[in-house]
């Protein structure tokens, strides 16, 4: 049994990607983002922000900040004050992060990578056509799906699973035996709730348009066109660009809402009540903001795998760029039916540079959206908590049903049942 | 700010609230109180005005970013600053960068010196009454010069109480003290070391050009007016 495990096995195994995806990607960038919120935040109001740390003369414009950050949290002293729940207290932090980094699992970070082609010669190029009749053939087994999990209800165990990142916030006020901590903590649980629904809902115009709910197969089939891309998926049908556009706005509100941060930072409250880890200090209160850094991370990685084709880059097919052609649909030996473009010019790219081109699409498109959110958070003003509740039940709530009303309407219509 | 700051910054002459009615306050004329109509949180439009915050954000974003990658000469006719960062930044890069303090800046006070080089104070003790935080410690001794009778024997001030008014500069009848030194009180490891003495204040000090000792010349042409009513 143990003989029969190659090192193929090895780099598909779910652990080994996870392990990947979590601690050379999502980490890096979570902590980058500390510094890089500071820095933005100082550019968008003609400061400076954190610029000086350095290792004797590498300074590169600060970034080394986030290790000095994380050396300082690391060696601060930890602080459990004396009335708190000490077992819950430990775990609270350790709540809020563990569910962001499972949820990773459904996110597909890269294309799938043939290893086989790439022994032949890194100028090997993929034959689209025969990788559709056959994926079985000796070239394309031992294949690396770039995704931990393919699961069919891919996008319904993130919603389950970073529900669960709520308990970390709410636990941590209600074990801190203190006020402040516990109305943050009943606030971080109220918000949540307002704001998954909506969440939850405003994404199902996209499901109706490629009848998936797997993120892989969503970003398969949102292809290489940017016009097949889910924030456009419907722009074939009479306004149809308007829903998806619509789903796209719904969705990302609320899904900066779930990452607590200002406009939304209710939870934290600096203004108010500080929020539920106020009793927190050293790294047990940076894991709560490492954790919300990995959420933004999260929720980019969401955005761009469901709205703009997930690692696709525009016209980059699996042989290299491909302009005009025709989508035929090819039957391979186990009676599956592929959807495969043909012809058109191309510009062949061997399958390493494809590979490197996509999975490097997905990391801009991840930093971009990042980008994007620490925008939002410094321009915007934060809600008062009676605005967050109307905003989400009364505004958010509403539209997302009306989207899926309209979209549903408008698939019986032109697409019938 | 620099002018290339401003154009975007200022608000739009017809942008902002209704005024309903305005109300002149009896305290005086300058005094106002607007009632102004505020539309309400349903009727506001927030995209629109997050889409333009975001607009402006970025804008200061995208200036800030990519100045920096221009050349000198293209900084210079966009009218940006020359600073270390290259931007429109107005952070001042404080050990690298300094900003000239204000001519009229208090700093450390200093003893002035007489053409002999002995100190000028004549210990008249105005200064420690003056001081409103108790700060100045003078004890007198005998001054051995002609025609002046005390010096200060202990010139002491304690630099974390003073609360650097300049009281002590304009009491002084004899351009003994003064704190134009431009140099701010440095930070010390014990609350003892922040105490100036007389021999470190007499370091920073200067030969003034005052004359002292009742020798200048007079400044009255007429002869003085007895008090007319002496109680």
């Amino acid at each position: 049994m143990l003989a029969s495990i190659s090192i193929w096995d090895i780099l598909d195994w779910g652990g080994t990607k996870w392990l990947f995806l979590v601690l050379a990607l999502v980490m890096p960038l979570a902590s980058l983002l500390t510094w890089a919120e500071r820095r933005q935040s100082a550019m968008m109001q003609d400061r400076l922000g954190p610029n000086r740390a350095n290792i004797g003369p590498i300074k590169l414009k600060g970034i080394l900040h986030f290790v000095a950050d994380a050396l300082k949290m690391i060696f601060k002293e930890d602080f459990v004050p004396a009335n708190v729940h000490k077992g819950l207290f430990t775990l609270a932090p350790l709540l809020a992060l563990a569910p962001v980094l499972i949820a990773f699992c459904i996110i597909p970070f890269g294309p799938t990578i043939y290893p086989h082609v790439l022994a032949h010669g890194i100028a090997t190029h993929v034959d689209p056509l025969a990788l559709a009749q056959n994926p079985a053939a000796p070239d394309f087994i031992d294949s690396i799906r770039l995704q931990i999990f393919s699961i069919d209800y891919g996008l319904i165990f993130y919603f389950a699973v970073l529900t669960l990142a709520n308990y970390g916030g709410t636990i941590a006020g209600w074990a801190s035996y203190n006020k402040w901590a516990l109305l943050g903590g009943l606030r971080s649980s109220s918000q949540m709730m307002s704001y998954e629904v909506a969440m939850g809902l405003s994404l199902m115009p996209i499901f109706l348009a490629f009848g998936t709910l797997e993120p892989g197969a969503l970003v398969d089939m949102q292809g290489s066109n940017p016009v097949n891309w889910g924030l456009l998926s419907w722009s074939a049908l009479p306004g149809g660009a308007l829903f998806t556009i619509g789903a796209f706005l719904l969705f990302f509100t609320a899904a900066i809402a779930e990452t607590k941060r200002a406009p939304f930072d209710i939870p934290e409250g600096e203004p108010e009540i500080i929020g539920y880890f106020v009793e927190y200090s050293g790294m047990r209160w940076g894991i709560f903001f490492l954790a919300e850094f990995i959420e933004v991370v999260f929720i980019s990685a969401v955005v761009a795998t469901v709205f703009f084709g997930g690692w696709q880059v525009p016209f980059l097919d699996v042989d290299g760029f491909r302009f005009g052609g025709e989508l035929t649909q090819v039957t391979d030996i186990m009676g599956h039916v592929h959807n495969v473009t043909v012809g058109g010019s191309i510009l062949p790219l061997p399958h390493l540079a494809v590979v490197l081109f996509q999975f490097g699409a997905f990391g801009l498109k991840v930093v971009l959206l990042c980008w994007f959110q620490l925008a939002v958070r410094w321009t915007l003003p934060r809600f008062r908590a009676d605005q967050l509740m109307k905003l989400g039940w009364k505004l958010l709530l509403p539209l997302a049903l009306a989207n899926i009303m309209i979209t549903a309407l408008v698939k019986l219509i032109f697409m019938g049942a | 700010m620099s002018a290339a700051h401003d154009h975007h910054d200022e608000a739009p002459k017809t942008a902002g609230p209704v005024v309903l009615a305005t109300h002149t306050s009896s305290a005086g004329k300058t005094v106002r109180s607007l009632r102004v109509a505020r539309p309400e949180p349903h009727d506001a439009n927030f995209l629109v005005a997050a889409a333009k915050g975001l607009g402006i954000t970025l804008k200061h974003f995208a200036k800030n970013f990519f100045l920096p990658m221009r050349s000198k000469e293209a900084r210079a006719k966009l009218g940006a600053p020359e600073s270390i960062s290259g931007n429109e930044i107005e952070t001042v890069q404080y050990p690298d960068e300094k900003v000239t303090y204000p001519e009229r800046f208090r700093g450390l006070h200093r003893l002035m010196l007489r053409d002999d080089g002995a100190v000028r104070c004549v210990a008249c003790m105005c200064c420690p009454t003056v001081c409103p935080a108790h700060c100045i410690t003078i004890i007198p001794e005998e001054s051995d010069s002609k025609g002046i009778e005390k010096r200060p024997a202990v010139f002491e001030i304690d630099e974390l109480r003073c609360v650097v008014c300049g009281l002590c500069v304009e009491a002084c009848p004899c351009d003994a003290i003064r704190m134009d030194t431009g140099v701010h009180a440095t930070p010390v490891e014990d609350r003892g070391d922040a105490i100036e003495t007389k021999e470190s204040m007499l370091a920073r000090g200067i030969k003034s050009v005052a004359k002292q000792g009742g020798e200048g010349p007079t400044w009255r042409t007429t002869a003085p007016v007895p008090p007319s009513d002496k109680r």
